[in-house]
This record gives C-alpha cells, sequence and structure tokens, in this order.
C-alpha cells in the first residue's frame, strides 16, 4: 500500500476508535445534568445514587476520549501536512477556539464532577455537573464547524499558487457559520444524545432482566427513554435538512448516497439494495419512484444531479458510501419505533415486564453507536476525491517526506494498542456494570455528613 | 533584526506562554510520574497519583491547546515538524495515551499485577514524555535540515545526538525535582519524610545536567545567545532563573514548601524565556542553510487570522486562568485518598 492509502487507513482508524467515546460523553453528560437536577430539587435520594453511579461511567468513557483525542489534534501536521498547510489559516482558528473555550471548561469542571463530591456545596457540584456536559457540547461546535468548513467551503480566498496556495480567511463568521455547519452540528449533537441514551437504556434493561437495583434501573430508564424519544425525532429532522442542504453544497455526494447516475431523470428513493457501479444499476433493490424528488424538493417530479454529472475521476465511491448512509438512516427509525414502542406500554404500564422488549433495549446500545460510524463514513467517504470541497484533493494533501515505512509501524501499533484498550475498556466497564450503584447507606452518611457540615457554614 | 512588535511576535509568545503553562503544570505532573516507582508501597502509590488526580487532564490540555494555538498561528511550522518528527512524535501519542489510561485504569482492580503493570506503564511513559520534549527542543537549539520547500530532510536518528540527549536529560531532571516537591506540597507523615529527602538529590541531578547542557549550548550554538549580547538587559532573565534554583533548597530547609515550588515554577518560565529569546524571531532553524528558516514571518497565518485569534484569546484566557485557579484552590491541601479517588 502506498503512503496516501495507509495515511488515509490510519486517520480512518483513529478517528473511528476516538468516535466510540465522545458521543458517550456528550450524551451521558446531558443525562447526568437531568439525573442531578432532579436530585436537588425533589432531594429523593433515588437520584442521588443515579448520579453518582452514571458519574462513574462517565469518567470512564471521558478518560477514553481524552486518550484518543490528543492523536488526532496532532495527526493533521503528522500526516497531512501539505493539507495543514493549505487549511492553517482557516481551520487551524477552530482547533485553537476548541482548545481554549471547549476543553479547559471540560477537564477543569470534570475535577469537581468526579472527585469534588466532598469539596464543594451540592449547588457548585451540580454547575460544575452543567459546565462539563456544556464544554462537550462546545467542543463538537468547534470540531464539527472545523470540519464543515472543509465539506462547504466559505469565508475564505486563496493566496499563492501551485504548491504554495493556501486558504486565508476573509470573513470569520462566514466561516463558522459556512452553508453546513448548523444542520451538521445538530446531527452530530443528537447523534451522542442518543449513544448516550441508549447506552443508559441498555444497562437499565440489563437490570432490570437480572432483577437487580429494580428501583434504580426503572428510574435510570425512564428519564433515557425521555432523551431517547426527543433525539430520535429530531435526529430524522436534521438528517433531513442535511440532506437537503447537500444536494445544493455536494450534490456528488447526494447521488451517492442514492446512486442515482442520471441527471434527467426524477430522484428514486432506495430502501435498500446493491449499487453495481460498472453497470450503473442498483441490484437486489427495493424503490419508491420520486421519492428523493419530493423529499428534496416538495415534488416527485424533480430532476436530480446524477452521478454522469460529475467527471469519473470526481466521484466517490458509490457503494461504500450508499450502504453506510441505507444503514444509518435504517437504524434511525428502528431507533424512532424502539422509543415509540416503550412509550406506548409505559402509558399502558406494561413497560418493564416485556422481557422481549427488554432484552431489545439491552441490545439497543450498539444501533446509535453503528449509526454514527456510518454517518462519519457516508459524510466523509462521501466527499471524496476531495478533502477540502472542491479545492484541494485528499492525494494531494499528504504529508511529503513521511515514507510508508513509516506509517506502516505506526498504523500497526495504533491498531494494536486501540484493539488493547477497548478490551480494557469492555472489561473494567464491565466489571461496573456488575458491581452496580453503591450500596445506599454508606452514600448517604457520607453526603449526608459533609452536607451538614456544609449547612453549618 | 528589528524588534517590532506586531501580531506575529504577540503570538510567538502567546505560543510560548501556553507551552510554558504546559511545562509548569503538566512538569510536576510528569515528574510525580517519574518519580512514582521508587514509591513502592500500594497505599503510597495511590496517594502519589491522587495528588495530581484532579489536575493532571487539565494540565495536558495546555498542550493540547498550545498545539492548536501553533497550527492557527503558524501552520507552516505545525506542519514541518509534526511530519519532519513523525516517529518521535508518533511514540510521544503512545506515550500520552499509556499515561492517561493508566492513571485511569490502575486503582481499578485490586490485582497485583494489574496494578504493578499500570504503575511501570505510568512511570516510563511520564519519563518517556518528558524526555521526547526534551530532546524536540534540543534539536529546535541545534537546527534541523530543512530544504527550500521548508521540508525536512533528515531522518528519525538525525534528531538523536549527543546534545539533544542532553536537553532530554535535563528535561527529565528538571521535572524530577518540580514533580518532588509537589509531592513534599501534597502529603504528610512517612511518605512526605521520605521525599523530602529526593528533592536534594534531585536538584543536583538537574543542576549539573543543565550546567553541562548550557555549556554546550554557550560553545556549540552561538547563535542562542545572539540576542544576549545585543540587549545585555536579557541577562536578568538568567539571573532570576539562578536565583529562583538557588530558593529551593533554602525554602526546602526551612519547610516552605509551597514558595519551593513557587521558586520552581518561576526557573522553569525564566529557561524557557531564555529559550525563546534566544530563537526569536525564528521558530525552526534551518542548519546547515539558515536561509531556510521558518520564522515568525514567513511560517505565519495572515494578519487577519493572527487579529480573529487574538480576540478569542483575549476572550478565553481570563476564563482559563480562572478555571484553573479555582480548581487548584478547591483541591488544595494534602491527599487523602476517599471512595472517589483513583
Ligand atoms: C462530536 C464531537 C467530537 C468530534 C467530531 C471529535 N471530538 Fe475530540 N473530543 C470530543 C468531541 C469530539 C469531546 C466530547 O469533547 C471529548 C471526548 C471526551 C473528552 O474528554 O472530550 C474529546 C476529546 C478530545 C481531545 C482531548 C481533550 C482533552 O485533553 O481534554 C482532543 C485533543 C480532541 N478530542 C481532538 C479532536 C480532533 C482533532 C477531532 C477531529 C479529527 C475530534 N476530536 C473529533
Ligand atoms: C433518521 C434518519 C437519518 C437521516 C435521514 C440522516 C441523514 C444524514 C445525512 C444526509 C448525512 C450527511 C450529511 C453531510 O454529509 O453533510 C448524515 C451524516 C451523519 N449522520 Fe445521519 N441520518 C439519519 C440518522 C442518523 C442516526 C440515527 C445517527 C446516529 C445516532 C446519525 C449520525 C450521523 C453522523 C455522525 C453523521 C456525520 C456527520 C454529518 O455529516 O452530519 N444519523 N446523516
Ligand atoms: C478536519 C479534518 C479532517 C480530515 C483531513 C479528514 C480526513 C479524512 C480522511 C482522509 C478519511 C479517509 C477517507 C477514506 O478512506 O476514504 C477520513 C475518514 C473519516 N473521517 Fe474524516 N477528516 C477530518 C475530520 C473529521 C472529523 C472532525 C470527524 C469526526 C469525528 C471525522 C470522521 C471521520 C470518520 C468516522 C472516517 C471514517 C471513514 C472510514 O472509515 O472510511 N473526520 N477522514
Amino acid at each position: 500500500m502506498n503512503v496516501e492509502m495507509l495515511s488515509r487507513f490510519q486517520f480512518a482508524v483513529t478517528i473511528a476508535f476516538h468516535y466510540i467515546f465522545p458521543p458517550l460523553s456528550i450524551g451521558l453528560g446531558v443525562l447526568l445534568v437531568i439525573m442531578e437536577g432532579l436530585y436537588l430539587k425533589t432531594k429523593n435520594k433515588l437520584y442521588e445514587h443515579l448520579t453518582k453511579f452514571w458519574v462513574k461511567i462517565f469518567a470512564l468513557t471521558f478518560a477514553m476520549g481524552v486518550a484518543t483525542g490528543i492523536v488526532m489534534e496532532f495527526e493533521f501536521g503528522t500526516n497531512w501536512a501539505t493539507y495543514s498547510r493549505f487549511v492553517g489559516d482557516v481551520f487551524g482558528s477552530a482547533l485553537a477556539a476548541e482548545g481554549i473555550f471547549a476543553f479547559f471548561l471540560e477537564s477543569g469542571f470534570l475535577a469537581i464532577l468526579v472527585f469534588g463530591w466532598n469539596k464543594v456545596s451540592p449547588r457548585i457540584h451540580f454547575l460544575s455537573t452543567i459546565m462539563v456536559s456544556f464544554g462537550s457540547m462546545l467542543s463538537a461546535v468547534w470540531i464539527v464547524v472545523a470540519n464543515s468548513w472543509q465539506q462547504t467551503p466559505s469565508g475564505f480566498h486563496i493566496t499563492g499558487q501551485g504548491i504554495n496556495a493556501r486558504a486565508e480567511i476573509t470573513n470569520f463568521w462566514a466561516m463558522v457559520f459556512n452553508p453546513s455547519s448548523v444542520d451538521r452540528l445538530s446531527h452530530v449533537l443528537s447523534g451522542a444524545w442518543l449513544a448516550g441514551a441508549f447506552f443508559v437504556l441498555s444497562v437499565s434493561a440489563y437490570y432490570l432482566l437480572k432483577k437487580k437495583h429494580i428501583e434504580f434501573a426503572q428510574a435510570s430508564f425512564k428519564i433515557a427513554l425521555g432523551m431517547a424519544l426527543f433525539a430520535s425525532l429530531f435526529q430524522l429532522f436534521t438528517g433531513h435538512q442535511s440532506a437537503i442542504g447537500i444536494s445544493k453544497t455536494q450534490p456528488a455526494k447526494l447521488a451517492a448516497f442514492e446512486a442515482h447516475y442520471d441527471s434527467s431523470a426524477i430522484g428514486d428513493l432506495y430502501l435498500f439494495g446493491w449499487v453495481n457501479d460498472n453497470e450503473q444499476k442498483v441490484n437486489l433493490g427495493l424503490k419508491i419512484p420520486g421519492m428523493l424528488s419530493y423529499l428534496i424538493y416538495g415534488d416527485t417530479k424533480a430532476r436530480v444531479t446524477g452521478l454522469n454529472a460529475f467527471n469519473e475521476a470526481n466521484r466517490p465511491p458509490v457503494n461504500i458510501v450508499f450502504q453506510s448512509y441505507h444503514i444509518m438512516v435504517a437504524i434511525g427509525f428502528i431507533l424512532i419505533g424502539l422509543s415509540l414502542v416503550a412509550l406506548f406500554l409505559w402509558w399502558k404500564k406494561k413497560l418493564f415486564n416485556q422481557k422481549w422488549l427488554l432484552w431489545i433495549f439491552v441490545f439497543s446500545v450498539f444501533g446509535p453507536q453503528l449509526a454514527n460510524q456510518l454517518g462519519w463514513i457516508s459524510a466523509e467517504v462521501g466527499r471524496q476525491p476531495w478533502i477540502v470541497y472542491g479545492l484541494l484533493k485528499t492525494s494531494e494533501s499528504l504529508s511529503k517526506v513521511v515514507q510508508a515505512n513509516q506509517v506502516v509501524f505506526s498504523l500497526i501499533m495504533f491498531t494494536a494498542i486501540y484493539f488493547l484498550l477497548f478490551i480494557l475498556f469492555i472489561y473494567l466497564l464491565n466489571g461496573k456494570i456488575q458491581h452496580g450503584p453503591d450500596v445506599p447507606e454508606s452514600i448517604q452518611s457520607e453526603y449526608e455528613h459533609q452536607k451538614a457540615l456544609l449547612e453549618r457554614e | 533584526m528589528e524588534f517590532t512588535f506586531d501580531l506575529n511576535t504577540i503570538w510567538f509568545i502567546l505560543i510560548g506562554i501556553l507551552l510554558t503553562g504546559y511545562a509548569i503544570l503538566d512538569g510536576f505532573d510528569l515528574g510525580v510520574g517519574a518519580l512514582h516507582l521508587f514509591v513502592k508501597e500500594d497505599q503510597e502509590r495511590r496517594i502519589m497519583i491522587n495528588s495530581i488526580g484532579p489536575v493532571w487532564d487539565g494540565n495536558e490540555v495546555w498542550l493540547v491547546t498550545g498545539g492548536g494555538a501553533l497550527f492557527a498561528a503558524f501552520p507552516l511550522v505545525y506542519a514541518t515538524v509534526f511530519s519532519g518528527f513523525y516517529t518521535a512524535l508518533i511514540l510521544l501519542l503512545f506515550s500520552l495515551i499509556f499515561r492517561a489510561i493508566a492513571i485511569e485504569f490502575r486503582s481499578k482492580q485490586p490485582m497485583k499485577w494489574w496494578r504493578q503493570m499500570w504503575d511501570v506503564s505510568f512511570s516510563i511513559s511520564s519519563i518517556l514524555i518528558a524526555f521526547l520534549m526534551g530532546v524536540a527542543l534540543g534539536n529546535i537549539v541545534t537546527g534541523i535540515s530543512l530544504d527550500s520547500q521548508k521540508e525536512f530532510y533528515g531522518s528519525f536518528f538525525s534528531l538523536i545526538n549527543p546534545y539533544t540527549f542532553m536537553v532530554g536529560i535535563t528535561t527529565v531532571a528538571l521535572f524530577m525535582m518540580h514533580g518532588s516537591i509537589y509531592v513534599v506540597m501534597k502529603t504528610e507523615g512517612e511518605l512526605q519524610k521520605k521525599i523530602r529527602g529526593w528533592v536534594n538529590n534531585a536538584i543536583i541531578f538537574f543542576v549539573i545536567s543543565y550546567v553541562m547542557t548550557t555549556m554546550y549550548t554557550l560553545i556549540y550554538y552561538p547563535h542562542m545567545v545572539e540576542h544576549f549580547k545585543n540587549t545585555p538587559i536579557l541577562f536578568l532573565v538568567a539571573v532570576i532563573n539562578m536565583l529562583a534554583i538557588a530558593n529551593i533548597p533554602r525554602e526546602i530547609f526551612h519547610g516552605r514548601e509551597f514558595r519551593a515550588f513557587l521558586s520552581s515554577c518561576i526557573s522553569i518560565a525564566a529557561l524557557m524565556a531564555l529559550f525563546a529569546i534566544g530563537l526569536f524571531p525564528n521558530i525552526v532553524f534551518s542548519n546547515p542553510n539558515l536561509e531556510n528558516s521558518l520564522t515568525i514571518y514567513n511560517a505565519a497565518s495572515s494578519q487577519k487570522t493572527l487579529g480573529i485569534m487574538l480576540t478569542i484569546a483575549i476572550i478565553g484566557i481570563p476564563f482559563v486562568l480562572a478555571y484553573t485557579i479555582s480548581i487548584y484552590w478547591i483541591f488544595r491541601g494534602k491527599v487523602k485518598i476517599d471512595t472517589t479517588s483513583y
């Protein structure tokens, strides 16, 4: 393999692994705010146990996010030096803003969230929880802005020529609010909420099935279900907005999503299928004629730009993009369905004795994880061969001085280390889940004692 | 070179400040890591780790933000250095991963082998991080071979020579000294007594390697002292550095750990300042072809970006300082192990 393929592969492995953890941290963070808020409001001990248990899990996912995130920060420079020179003027400021505004906030208040139970008053502790959650979403803001800029560049001009060409910022706010950032940010955030919500649903369903920590599990389940319901519907909405957006900004990507080749044809929507790129058709497919045109233009007869409008060299690999996009959307509908069924049974007061449904929820944790990964694959592979859409090709953005053997070494090492980390993560996570929330008495006395002290002050 | 106080200079200084913040803050927790294996008992090792427990992550953010700021303000430096030092940087990243994970995982299981494994990886990775950073700094002093496209054309092994090796060792020594003082400040009883005894050794280790490195620099890399010859007042920084170092044993002797720690912070800041002054206005020296060097002018982003970034920094930095100070304030005092500890 050449340096290009190796570097792409390494970026894919490292970002995909990193992206297991941020959505969990972001999603759990919001749930923690709700749980601790309920505790402060109702003073019900149950919510305190909830908060304390999920904080421990949160700390673990957060640590994994930090350890793998640092790699990302430097990988642009190590493997994509030409790209870094090209975009530094624009892209760098978003990355730096992420550090200054988000990472300091998260890491600072995380200390209080995890270690500060006995050091600060309950109110300050709650404030820290809010800040950590806010910070994690803020970091999503800046990194998604940076990524959206390279999908739909705006607010810049090009200076220099040939290898010295680079993008320079002309309008900061136009860069930040580039055509895709709002759509994509809302989609990414609600994808993260789904990851957190279904994680909690899964663990709670497991406890309910094992008849352990019943009261605890029911409370967790209800809170997470509320969030799942909201986020899964919001996800559909924001995903739809994104699709409308890319029909304007990245028509080749949209065409690849639906394997739409012929520009003079109306757009069909496939439920599934297998793309044969050579013959330009979809095998074993089931489609709704005109539906793509309808979703985008509100008109089943409208023409949709097809892949044939683009030079063969400027098309993404169609089948990969098609499959990942369709599975993501399918998962999206399944999650909506699951949330609605659970809501209905809750209303019927039969939710917690449906064994089959609880088993589905145990495994539902993989849904959002998979959809998040596939979503990024659709978005990132779908913009190929461009790294900065329409301006710079992925193949032209490598580090010139880095040799294949160096990348082979780092790729093998990353893969091995991440594999090991993942096993350890699952091992520790499983330990925490099996251990369950701490025995009420011990927590009670300690925190109560401390609170009594604080109130006297 | 005329000195003009423009945006490029401001960013040179700001990145210097970020990296100095990193050296001071992560410096002590890397130092704690370097000393970790010398402490033998499990309970004592827990105290060591928990002394940095609530703060190490925030400390590392100074590096992350420094990296981001470098990318934004001097993208050519970011690109050239990180791709040029590829293998070294990857090793650094592995060490950072292992260190973060070791801290998080170590006390999560009671088994002896488990804890020993993470103790070793915590300590080795801390030492390696300090060493690699020192080597990187050393290379910035000696200069690296850049071609006319400002790309590095040496190999991984060309980055390690006796001089850069020595700067690496000096950095490890410095952080060990800094870390030992920090631990003395955060502990009590037996453990404190033991580590108090190590502080002097660490200082001696540091001073010896520091003096050797300085002489080496003066003899072989006189370009680092140009500015000091032209503007003698800058020697004051060197003097402050000496005084700060000399003050440490005195404060320790009188049992004033906090002041000793402050002195050690000042000496690190002064060292970074000496280094930055020597370098200015270059960021990466090209050796042998000096004209290919990356400077704060030919490697910078546009004035517009530097201006925007300055606004971001001016808004952000007060918050950063406020969080940092409050966290250190909330977690002041001696370490106590409880149910939330690592
Ligand atoms: C949707 C959100 C999202 C996305 C797309 C990314 N990250 Fe991330 N990242 C986070 C959301 C996040 C987070 C939630 O803020 C994390 C996870 C846990 C944590 O500590 O912060 C984090 C951690 C994290 C850290 C460690 C921060 C620290 O030390 O506290 C770095 C340096 C990065 N990330 C950098 C990146 C880069 C360069 C990315 C792109 C290639 C990237 N992240 C994608
Ligand atoms: C419900 C139906 C869904 C639709 C219609 C939809 C639509 C889309 C579209 C059009 C994109 C590409 C955006 C671009 O390239 O600019 C995208 C990307 C993405 N999707 Fe979805 N999606 C759906 C469900 C989901 C679900 C359930 C998740 C995860 C829980 C998810 C996570 C993502 C992610 C992480 C990305 C990449 C980031 C981005 O480009 O916005 N999506 N989605
Ligand atoms: C901003 C700088 C970025 C660059 C230069 C970049 C570049 C790349 C490249 C070259 C690939 C490999 C594509 C392929 O093999 O076809 C890739 C894949 C990917 N990227 Fe990005 N990307 C960036 C930002 C992001 C961000 C912010 C995310 C969010 C987490 C992200 C998520 C992904 C994912 C999940 C993949 C995996 C696709 C796969 O598995 O093939 N990328 N990226």
